[in-house]
């Protein structure tokens, strides 16, 4: 800013302009002060205008909208469902795509088969959470082993990226030979899909500590067994429930795969899917789809809810 | 106010820079040789212009850094360090943050908060135990810092810029609150700021760094009593002093610049 600006900011506008000069008022003793214009529009009254705004107005995300916007977005996918079915499908081929009514019908109200869906929804949601719970502890030992020292994390690190690289097909076969084809498989398989999210964010977590903690830390002589339990682990929390909602759904996933390739024990979803495939019931096997999906999707919600109850313990006013 | 000693007259010295040079991995030429020697019951200010090397000072005295050359010492008790940010644990309570150091270093948990309770007060933040670091304001935040670094009953006591991001009210009362605190406990201060009202308001002495690489350019004995008023920052005889430092530090800011 030049010192015209500074000077005669609020009358600049009002003042006249004379030959690319601007007289800015009168000194204390009684000369004129003039001033270069800096820029004759400046000096036009007509062209000030109200300032635009350059920010977006911020949407409206109330606790209504949270609620509304989804179920919108699915009465309309609920809609084009129908009508690709019942509109746009072939009456002989509508055993495609069959419609979101019959789907219920056949797949939630139908007693038997019900029954049958829901048990097999036990059986991989059981496989699935004892696979989440063994990842987390597996994942989150994994990161503070690998957060301690710099050469345990480059001995092991390239391994935990494997894992999410080996194509898991290939893997399933094998871990039934090991360890035959039942639940301790399957539970095996989760782990192996799941595990990689939760070793990353939590060594994430577990570096994301400022450096000026770390010294106060070091300052009243902390050891690393101290500094993990009351900072690093802390710190690393919310990191690490940001892990488990990404694994929680793929621990569904590697149920599912599970279940598709050993058929001991207990039929889980992935099971029934194959059997539903092979008798063309589309109705089963969509039912079987938003079943499994809700299963991963309500583990999802309990981690964010989690997640939420930390972040606002960590900053709200006490009880 | 029960004062306890006159501040600035000790012979006794409570930590020393002796010759030191700092010179980091990177090559960065922080400290050049430089000599500070802070003696018991001092309060001592350093201003220098950004980068010269004055957190690398406390740093080096916290023990947090090792010098190339030269020797750093102190009197090998701990140490309270005011971070330039509150480094405030999020997830712990005002008590549970100020009882901290305490945990650390395995005091008695009885001790601990008897000593919470009482640091608490000090800083004027009595009632606000269970509040959580992100419930309160920047300068509550601090005075929680402070809280923490008392709790040890530290005899060295390293400040970094702590109040640089407060505005100048809440500035001027905390420089108020430490200037009594300074009166009440036992402490000898290295104070860094970029402040000079604030250094010439607080300090015994207020000492000028150059521009990196760092070395001591001024050493402003301040003369004023204890304890001081808040008035005291417009008088006359506190403009010359701060004006001295200001010569000092401009001086000091275009050797490089
Ligand atoms: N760990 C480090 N590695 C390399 N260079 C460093 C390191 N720490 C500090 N420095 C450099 O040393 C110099 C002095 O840093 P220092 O933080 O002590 O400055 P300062 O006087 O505290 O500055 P400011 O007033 O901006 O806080 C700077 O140039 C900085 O970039
Ligand atoms: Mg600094």
């Amino acid at each position: 800013m030049n010192e015209a600006d500074v000077a005669n900011e609020a009358d600049e506008a009002n003042e006249p302009v004379t030959n690319g000069t601007v007289t800015t008022g009168t000194a204390e003793n009684g000369t004129a002060v003039v001033v270069p214009a800096r820029d004759a529009r400046a000096a036009d009254p007509a062209a000030l205008r109200p300032v635009r705004p350059t920010r977006r107005p911020p949407g409206r995300s109330g606790r209504l909208v949270r609620l509304v916007a989804p179920l919108a977005t699915l009465a309309v996918v609920l809609f084009g469902w129908w009508y690709g079915s019942v509109r746009i499908l072939d009456p002989d081929r509508r055993f495609l795509l069959p419609p979101p009514q019959d789907v219920a019908r056949v797949g939630l109200l139908d007693g038997d088969n019900r029954a049958e869906l829901l048990g097999g929804l036990w059986s991989t949601s059981k496989v699935a959470l004892v696979g989440l719970a063994l990842s987390i502890v597996i994942g989150v030992l994994f990161a503070i082993v690998m957060s301690q020292a710099r050469w345990v994390e480059h001995s092991l690190y390239p391994y935990a990226v494997v894992l999410q690289t080996i194509p898991i097909l290939a893997v399933v076969p094998l871990l039934g030979f090991w360890f035959g084809f039942e639940f301790r498989s399957r539970v095996i398989v989760c782990v192996l899909v799941a595990v990689f999210p939760i070793i990353t964010n939590t060594l994430f977590g577990l570096r994301s500590v400022e450096p000026d903690l770390h010294d106060l830390f070091s300052l009243y002589g902390a050891g690393r067994v101290r500094r993990l339990v009351r900072l690093e682990l802390p710190a690393a929390l919310p990191a690490a429930i940001t892990g488990c909602k990404i694994s929680a759904g793929l621990a569904v996933i590697g149920s599912i795969i599970a279940d598709f390739f050993f058929r001991q024990g207990d039929p889980g979803i992935g099971r029934l899917i194959d059997i539903y495939r092979q008798r063309v019931a589309t109705e089963q096997l969509l039912t079987a789809l938003f079943l499994s999906s809700l299963v991963g999707l309500v583990l999802f919600w309990g981690f964010e809810a989690l997640g939420g109850f930390v972040q606002r313990r960590r900053s709200s006013r006490p009880h | 106010m029960e004062i306890t000693y006159t501040p600035g007259r000790s012979p006794v010295p409570v930590a020393r820079l002796r010759s030191v040079s700092m010179v980091f991995a990177d090559g960065t030429h922080a400290l050049d040789d430089i000599s500070i020697e802070l003696r018991q019951s001092e309060f001592v200010s350093l201003v220098g212009p950004s980068g010269c090397g004055k957190s690398t000072v406390l740093r080096l005295l916290a023990g947090f850094e090792v010098p190339s050359t030269g020797a750093v010492e102190t009197t090998g008790d701990t140490v309270g360090y005011v971070f330039q940010e509150p480094t405030l644990l999020p997830w712990r309570t005002v008590a549970a943050n100020v009882t901290l150091p305490a945990q650390l270093t395995g005091l008695p948990a009885a001790t601990a908060r008897d000593r919470a309770g009482d640091v608490l007060r000090r800083v004027g933040l009595t009632g606000f135990e269970r509040h959580r670091p992100g419930q309160l304001s920047g300068g509550m935040r601090m005075r929680v810092s402070i809280a923490r670094a008392l709790m040890l009953r530290p005899r060295l006591f390293l400040f970094d810029e702590p109040f640089g991001a407060l505005d100048e009210i809440t500035r001027e009362r905390l420089n108020e609150e430490l200037s009594s605190l300074f009166l009440t406990e036992p402490f000898s201060g290295l104070f860094v700021t970029h402040s000079v009202p604030e250094a010439v308001f607080l300090s015994t002495r207020v000492l000028v760094m150059s521009a990196r690489p760092g070395r001591i350019v001024a050493d402003v004995a301040v003369p004023f009593g204890w304890p001081r008023a808040p008035g005291l920052r417009y008088t006359p005889e506190f403009a010359a002093l701060a004006s001295r430092v200001s010569t000092a530090l401009r001086d000091a800011c275009e050797v490089t610049s």
